[in-house]
């Protein structure tokens, strides 16, 4: 069904959108399968210091050569991308249900309630989201958790609003007045006729969010306020990579970056595709 | 059974599209609303429904004053009028198949037992036949969603009917078929119906009477 509407661009634009498709769900999945698999089935200790090998360049023993103490980057990268993975996905998540449900109470009740909501959504998106984040993990003995509730506190915005604006225009429709018309109760047109209009929606702003959550974990470990330094994740690796860049030492900051961003554009690259399906008209708009 | 008295509605404040209009629809009588579009009849069919609050003027139901619209006002009160708009495209919602559409209001009344045999019934009052049920909204004509629409707004009983443009977007036949549906289920249950329209010729033989939107006005 999905190939035989809309051919703007002919054959050739269509081949490399697939190959684009086909390429980031490859390599979403190997990232995955990777931070699933590698920490059981490999027993490596990603924190053995060896100062006899530090700063080695990539060779075969060390793919991606050894940090300043001499630890695998190979096997740090990893269980960087596995916090990172970990902190975005639950981040995006808790984000993404807060917002939807938000979002959805406002429209679905209108009056006072929606405006007090929106003028507090909109208080928070006044602060620099940044800030507002760093301002949560201040308030937290740094770790994984108050990472993401420093991530999804500042995130859930967003998406309050979109859902907010998506469930206004379907409220409007003859098929809520029906609904409404034929008993339903508030909740039931609600859980209904209106969540359902505006999850695919939602889902497609939580798959955005996944990668905009890592990178925010990345910045408040390289800021020094988010996980302990000690522990690898992306934002760590390459904050304590600075000092040997600048002595011509290449790839403690290579790769972690690398892992941050290949797998960011997967994700664009497989939700833009996503969001053609949802509404073909907007194709053009959404290439990426 | 309906009284509208010196109704005033809009969707702005002091731009009303309707100016004291009354009409009344007595038990069991079929009242047909002719005007030209734009006029305003759309909106009194909405606050008819319970649909639309009015600024002003009272709306008795049944006996009773309505004082409450949309969600607030009592569900009793909110069934006892059915309603089929103009678009049949935007009164059905795309995700439902057509027999959860006509189901909808016996399940948001909790009234999940009678479905399976409401429905056939129905389907059978409208002429939806054969694997049409099973479908979803993208997937039927115009016609058949409309015989859809009409079947969900007889499956909690009304004992008043609002038909707002119900046949507009419809060829002869399937309005035929419609007002043919919606007179049977009236002979059935003696229940009233309030049509608005601009077919002079199709109003005034299915109603006991037309009134003229230009002569409502007080």
């Amino acid at each position: 069904m999905a190939d035989t509407v809309w051919r703007t661009h002919g054959r050739t634009r269509r081949s490399t959108r697939t190959l684009r498709v086909r390429a980031s769900a490859v390599i979403l999945v190997a990232a995955v399968l990777a931070v699933l698999l590698v920490p059981p089935l490999v027993h490596l200790d990603q924190q053995a210091v060896d100062l006899s090998q530090k700063l080695l360049p990539p060779s075969w023993e060390h793919p991606f050569g050894t940090d300043d103490v001499g630890r695998d980057l190979l096997l740090r990268c990893v269980y960087g991308l596995r916090i990172s993975l970990l902190v975005g996905v639950v981040a995006a998540l808790v984000a993404t249900v807060v917002g939807t449900l938000v979002g959805a109470a406002a429209a679905a009740l209108g009056g006072w309630t929606d405006r007090l909501v929106m003028r507090l959504v909109d208080v928070f998106s006044s602060v620099p989201h940044l800030l507002l984040g760093i301002f949560v993990v201040a308030m937290f003995r740094p770790g994984v958790w108050p990472v993401i509730a420093s991530v999804a506190v500042t995130h859930w915005l967003s998406t309050a609003r979109i859902v907010r604006a998506e469930v206004l225009s379907l409220r409007s429709r003859p098929y809520i007045d029906a609904a409404i018309s034929g008993g339903a109760s508030r909740l039931r047109v609600t859980t209904r006729h209106l969540l359902p209009g505006v999850l695919p929606q939602a889902g497609l702003a939580a798959v955005l969010m996944v990668p905009h959550a890592m990178w925010h974990e990345s910045a408040l470990s390289f800021l020094g306020l988010g996980l302990p330094s000690h522990q690898a994740s992306l934002g760590n690796l390459v904050q304590s990579a600075r000092g040997s860049l600048l002595a011509g030492d290449w790839w403690p900051t290579l790769f972690p970056g690398l892992l941050l961003i290949v797998p960011t554009l997967a994700v664009a690259g497989l939700a833009g595709a996503w969001r053609e399906r949802l509404d073909p008209r907007r194709r053009s708009e959404l290439m990426l | 059974m309906l009284d509208l008295k010196n109704i005033t509605a809009g969707y702005e404040r002091g731009r009303p599209v309707v100016r004291e209009v009354s009409l009344a629809v007595a038990p069991g009588e079929a009242v047909g609303l002719l005007g030209p579009s734009g006029c305003g009849k759309s909106t009194l069919a909405r606050v008819a429904a319970l649909l639309h609050r009015p600024d002003n003027g009272t709306v008795t139901l049944d006996g009773a004053l309505v004082t409450e619209w949309r969600h607030r006002a009592p569900r009793a009160q909110r069934t006892t009028v059915g309603v089929v708009f103009q678009s049949p495209r935007l009164a059905a919602d795309p995700r439902l198949r057509l027999r959860e559409i006509v189901a909808e209001p016996l399940r948001a009344t909790g009234r999940q037992i009678e479905v399976r045999e409401r429905v056939d019934e129905l389907a059978d009052l409208v002429g939806l036949g054969g694997d049409l049920l099973n479908r979803r909204p993208h997937e039927v004509s115009d016609g058949q969603l409309q015989r859809a629409c009409l079947a969900r707004a007889l499956v909690l009983r009304p004992r008043l009917l609002v038909c707002d443009e119900m046949t507009a977007m419809l060829d002869a036949s399937t309005t035929a078929a419609l007002v043919a549906a919606v007179e049977r289920y009236r002979r059935e249950t003696t229940a009233s119906l309030l049509a608005v329209g601009h077919d002079r010729t199709l109003l005034e033989r299915w109603c006991d009477r037309a009134a003229e939107w230009t002569e409502l006005s007080g």
